[in-house]
């Protein structure tokens, strides 16, 4: 799942300080499994705002509400009295809510408290790993389900660079592994080293500008 | 022919060849280059210039080959995949040719986080194996990558690429070099060697796979200073594996004769590499030490150099 952090409190107050009825909004998807942006998270975000404004001498209406998950339509409606009354709009969903946010309520200045990390795992409570960087060319099938272009520091394709340190650990960190050589263990334990022989040609980077898609069977749907 | 190179007409005609390296300045003091390359000539049959190395910003390695090139010194321009995707690496290297760049080197590059510019978006477009196997293509068939839109000219590249044996996953080195060679390496210049008999062994490994015959392999050196510097290396430089019997040696000397040793060493290594079968060459890496490398040479033998 998508993996975020909370931005500094001064860079948020920053953003609102001129704002006098704020909507803070969670969502209830990604943002509070990764425990950034659920509604204990969103609360006490609200209560240290507070403070800040309290400290300017300033008193401010904070509201919270915590969407079951803000990239889709049908849950923002959900808040659409409340964006009314209100005269922006914080979002602590990663930064498509925000954008989706934004765009559904066209006129009301809308501002992140998160920073959005990356596509990861939960190694433990509160504890990610990134895994994917959405490259849309998934490389798992023959790098032994371990992704070259993320886990590689450099991206690599077709083997190590030079710089695997001697335990192993990839040459940007020793708490890093490299990854190819882990790609290269596992698929020896596997008996498929002849999957990393050939050559890979160049990739082709999905990097065309924003992208969209339709699930293979809904294409009818949107025929015009 | 591929390119006609200096470093190719050695390598073809069966000499022991040398290559050795020379820094960027930090800035656009021609004047450091030309004193760097003034220690340099004679001294072996082609000039690494490397590509912002540590990934620390220096003069670009094209405008530097561009003046070794100038001077009547023949450079081998590195060119990391860090930097540049894949419409500049192809207009760069276009651009090389045309300065009169004939041999290049493709890496992969230090991490940007090792460098100067700690916060830079790296590319990584392509991969050191791709950018051979483009470089090829250009030469080969004067095709660009994609829809292979026709080029006018030629781009005559005699091309490298790097190895290092002895870092992790060790197992697989030889079979990564076999598919830099099929992607298309001409010539390989591999990490600093420091165990000759370990390589001596790597080596039948990479005969027994006929990877000899199909490219030229440059066995790399590098010159200890001191006693710390093997300690350096052998602490933070990947691959790198100095044998006990040579860290006491230069520790068993007094620290101003360190360097005296460490240039024995070296020399004694050259010897050794001569007689492994399958080392078409040495590649000298004396960073910042360019002053030191006639010394070298004249020691190992290695002069003069064939002309060809
Ligand atoms: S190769 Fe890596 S980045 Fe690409 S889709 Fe697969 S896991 Fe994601
Ligand atoms: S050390 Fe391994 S993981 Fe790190 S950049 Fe090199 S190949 Fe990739």
């Amino acid at each position: 799942m998508i993996k975020a952090k909370r931005k500094p409190l001064d860079e948020i107050f920053n953003m609102v300080k001129d704002y006098s009825r704020i909507l803070c909004v969670g969502c209830g998807a990604c943002t509070s499994v990764c425990l950034a942006g659920g509604q204990r998270e969103t609360e006490i975000l609200t209560q240290e705002l507070s403070e800040c404004f309290s400290q300017k001498g300033q008193r401010v209406e904070f509201s919270v509400f915590v969407t079951e998950r803000q990239c889709n339509a049908e849950y923002l409606a959900d808040i659409e009295d409340m964006v009314k009354e209100h005269d922006c709009i914080i979002s602590t969903a990663c930064g498509v809510g925000v954008q989706y946010l934004a765009e559904k309520y066209e006129s009301k200045p809308v501002f992140p408290a998160l920073n959005t990390m990356f596509i990861g795992l939960d190694r433990d409570i509160a504890f990610f790993e990134e895994r994917c960087r959405t490259c849309g060319n998934c490389k798992l099938g023959y790098t032994g389900g371990i992704c070259p272009v993320t886990c590689c520091a450099k991206s690599l394709l077709n083997g190590p660079c030079s710089g695997t340190n001697a335990d192993g650990s990839c040459e940007v960190s020793r708490d890093v592994p490299c990854a190819w050589n882990k790609i290269y263990e596992r698929l020896k334990a596997q008996n498929r080293l002849e999957n990393i022989l050939p050559i890979q040609p160049p990739m082709d980077w999905i990097d065309k500008g924003p992208a969209s898609f339709i699930q293979s069977g809904y294409e009818k749907r949107y025929r015009k | 022919m591929k390119a006609d190179s200096n470093l190719e007409k050695v390598l073809n005609e069966g000499h022991f060849a040398v290559t050795v390296e020379l820094g960027p300045p930090r800035g656009t003091d021609i004047s450091v280059i030309e004193k760097k390359a003034g220690f340099l000539r004679g001294m072996a049959d082609a000039v690494n210039i490397t590509d912002c190395q540590t990934a620390v910003v220096r003069m670009s390695s094209i405008a530097t080959a561009a003046i070794l090139a100038r001077m009547g010194i023949e450079p081998v321009m590195q060119m990391t995949c860090r930097d540049r995707n894949r419409i500049a690496m192809q207009s760069d290297i276009m651009g090389a040719s045309a300065l009169g760049i004939k041999n290049m080197l493709s890496i992969s590059g230090d991490h940007q986080s090792f460098g100067s510019q700690k916060n830079a978006k790296k590319v990584f477009d392509l991969d050191s194996i791709q950018l051979i196997g483009m470089v090829k293509r250009l030469r080969d068939e004067k095709k660009m990558l994609g829809d292979g839109d026709l080029i006018q000219g030629d781009v005559p590249m005699f091309i490298g690429a790097a190895a290092n044996p002895f870092a992790p996953p060790e197992e697989f080195r030889a079979l990564h070099l076999k598919k830099k060679i099929d992607a298309g390496a001409d010539f390989i210049q591999t990490q600093g060697i420091f165990n000759i008999e370990k390589f001596r062994e790597w080596m039948e490994t990479v005969r027994d796979m006929g990877l000899d015959k199909r490219c030229s392999i440059l066995a790399g050196l590098i010159p200890l200073k001191s006693a710390g510097m093997a300690k350096y290396l052998t602490d933070n430089v990947p691959g790198i594996n100095i044998p006990d019997s040579v860290i006491k040696r230069i520790n068993g000397v007094p620290k101003e004769r360190a360097a005296e040793e460490g240039i024995a060493i070296i020399c004694e290594s050259i010897e050794q590499l001569r007689d492994i079968k399958g080392i078409a060459g040495v590649h000298i890496m004396a960073i910042e030490w360019e002053h030191k490398i006639a010394e070298i040479a004249e020691r190992a033998k290695l002069l003069p150099r064939p002309l060809v």
